[in-house]
């Protein structure tokens, strides 16, 4: 994973949910640009539009409780998002994000500190992060090394054939 | 140690487990269901051409039952022709159910053991004393793989219940109850651990309705101890290499709650949130479009007889569409032979086959914008069984039925 991670803020509140990232009735599909049509569908169907690259979900409690569909941080990450900072997260979909690569960061009673369409700055190595209008440095918890290496490789499997490589 | 604590210390070959600890276990039994076995096998083929062993892994079709379209039908050949190449034998596609009712009527939920399963509600089997909790595909195709994962070995949060539960209250009203008072984020990444007399006395499909929903309050599995109930229940199956575990006494806990429920009345799940509990009285006269019976929650053959005898002699109102969707063909066979089935279809309800259903808006009965339905499920998240603007209640299955009656939420007459 990059050690410095930039981007324009999406602000989402506490307890969003697998259902409002990806809809049930979307799991059928396995093409990652079809999912990413559909990313955050439940609260803005205009979500895929407005999403540009690099842009970075800011939320409060809980995020990603629910399902244990992997096709939500999946559809995330091919709309675009470039990390998830939150308050916390479920543990499902933090194990299904790492897997996938998709960076997740917590840090606590964040949400009040930004505005939509912020800038945040995220220095994974040093643990902490930037909002640009304010220049605020708040905490984030630091990832072990294995998941930074996992996000650093594009997620699980990628890693894992690396890491086979090597070995051989 | 604690139930969770031994088990996943046999699982993972120490004499001793700690909270918070990372370790690495085997893997007892593995499951995935038509929706979420596509997603690993394709994982899955990127890293092994055989699974570690196939008479531990268990295929459930239920998400998607027959069909609804062309990509569930691709999803489901994906499925038989990796089964078919992995000499899967534990594949049932006809129909028998859903996963987290299949599973234990088969006799495949051991106590002791560490279950996974690419579906959130795996949390169900702990009803059984097993560990068992949900993953998604990229972790469960490891598993497939290697027979092993890495657990973080939760804290544990006692829930211990005392009194008896009366009338129309139900374990669903218990377990809303509890998650009511938790939190939905309440017991993230931890385990909960039910105790008490009512948990010592409640039957089997009780104590799988209130695991079923654990992972509501964010836990990452629920359990209880194996009572008579579920030790009669394997008995019946023939099932009988297992070791029952039990907490140690001086067992640790990060934190306990206590609850009384003589009192207890029936309770709602409001929307958008599990957690947004309210007793029933506060909720009555919500005008409704749709109920739904059914589900890894509430579609057992006693929730079918409790919906039915409220329902014996009225009619469904003339508003509401009712579906009832039994958990399993087993249960629709019994539900046969007791008139249930003919209750419900001489009231005016619609009966479906056995799978999940409306209850994550992919099948059937999906709801428009606005509507309002009144569920027996375990989520009522935003959009979760239709439109965005679609409502979910959360009820128990008797209050579905007499709402159903009524056209608006209320509860059986007592």
């Amino acid at each position: 994973m990059k050690d410095k991670i930039e981007g324009k803020v999406w602000k989402f509140g506490d307890d969003i949910d697998t259902d409002i990232i990806i809809p049930g009735r979307y799991l059928v599909l396995t093409d990652e640009n079809e999912l990413a049509k559909h990313a955050m569908e439940g609260v803005d169907p205009e979500f895929h539009r407005k999403a540009q690259d690099g842009d970075i979900i800011l939320a409060g409690k809980n995020f990603g409780c629910g399902s244990s569909r992997e096709h939500a941080p999946i559809a995330l990450k091919a709309v675009g998002i470039s990390a998830v900072v939150a308050e916390s997260f479920a543990r499902i979909f933090y194990r299904n994000a790492i897997n996938v690569g998709l960076p997740l960061l917590e840090s606590e009673k964040i949400l009040s500190q930004f505005n939509q369409g912020d800038k945040i700055e995220l220095y994974t190595d040093k643990g902490i992060l930037e909002n640009e209008r304010t220049g605020e440095e708040y905490e984030i918890k630091k990832l072990p090394e294995f998941m930074l290496e996992i996000l650093d490789k594009g997620g699980l499997i990628l890693y894992l054939k690396e890491k086979l490589k090597e070995e051989m | 140690m604690n139930i969770t604590e031994k088990i996943l210390a046999h699982a993972s070959g120490s004499k001793q487990v700690y909270p918070d600890e990372i370790i690495e276990t085997k893997i007892d039994l593995a499951m995935s269901h038509d929706g979420t076995t596509p997603p690993t096998v394709m994982t899955f083929n990127k890293i092994a051409d055989k699974v570690w062993d196939p008479d531990k892994i268990v295929i459930v079709f239920d998400h998607n039952v027959p069909a609804n379209n062309i990509g569930s039908a691709e999803f489901q050949k994906i499925t038989r022709k990796f089964a078919k190449t992995q000499g899967i034998k534990k594949f049932f596609t006809h129909g028998e159910g859903i996963c987290h009712q299949v599973l234990p009527e088969q006799g495949l939920i051991k106590p002791g053991e560490v279950i996974v399963g690419a579906d959130s509600h795996t949390c169900t089997y702990g009803a059984f004393g097993a560990f068992a909790t949900g993953m998604g595909a990229t972790d469960l195709a490891m598993i497939y793989a290697t027979g092993q994962t890495w657990f973080m070995v939760p804290r544990t949060i006692k829930i211990n219940v005392q009194g008896a539960l009366h009338g129309y209250t139900t374990p669903k009203d218990l377990i809303l109850k509890i998650i009511g008072e938790i939190g939905s984020f309440g017991a993230t990444y931890h385990a909960l651990e039910f105790t008490g007399s009512v948990i010592e006395n409640m039957d089997v499909p009780g104590r799988l309705t209130m695991c079923n929903m654990t992972v509501e309050s964010g836990a990452k599995n629920g359990i209880m101890e194996p009572n008579k109930a579920v030790l009669d229940f394997l008995k019946v199956r023939n099932v009988s290499d297992f070791k029952v575990v039990r907490s140690d006494k001086d067992a640790s806990y990060e934190k306990e709650y206590n609850f009384q429920v003589d009192d207890l009345e029936p309770q709602i799940a409001c929307p958008d949130n599990v957690d947004n509990i309210h007793p029933l009285n506060q909720v009555e006269g919500v005008e409704i479009n749709q109920a739904f019976l059914g589900s890894c929650t509430n579609g057992r053959l006693e929730d079918l007889r409790l919906a039915a005898d409220v329902l014996k002699g009225h009619k469904v109102h003339d508003d509401v569409r009712f579906l009832v969707v039994p958990a399993s063909k087993n249960i629709y066979l019994d539900a046969l032979k007791e008139g249930i089935i003919e209750t419900f279809l001489e009231a005016g309800a619609i009966v479906c086959n056995p799978g999940c259903g409306p209850c994550l808006g992919a099948h059937m009965g999906v709801l428009g914008s606005e509507e309002v339905c009144i569920s027996s499920t375990n989520r009522n998240f935003v959009g979760r069984m239709g439109d965005p603007k679609s409502k979910v209640y959360l009820a128990n299955p008797a209050v579905v039925a007499s709402s159903a009656i009524a056209g608006e939420i209320t509860g059986p007459d007592i």
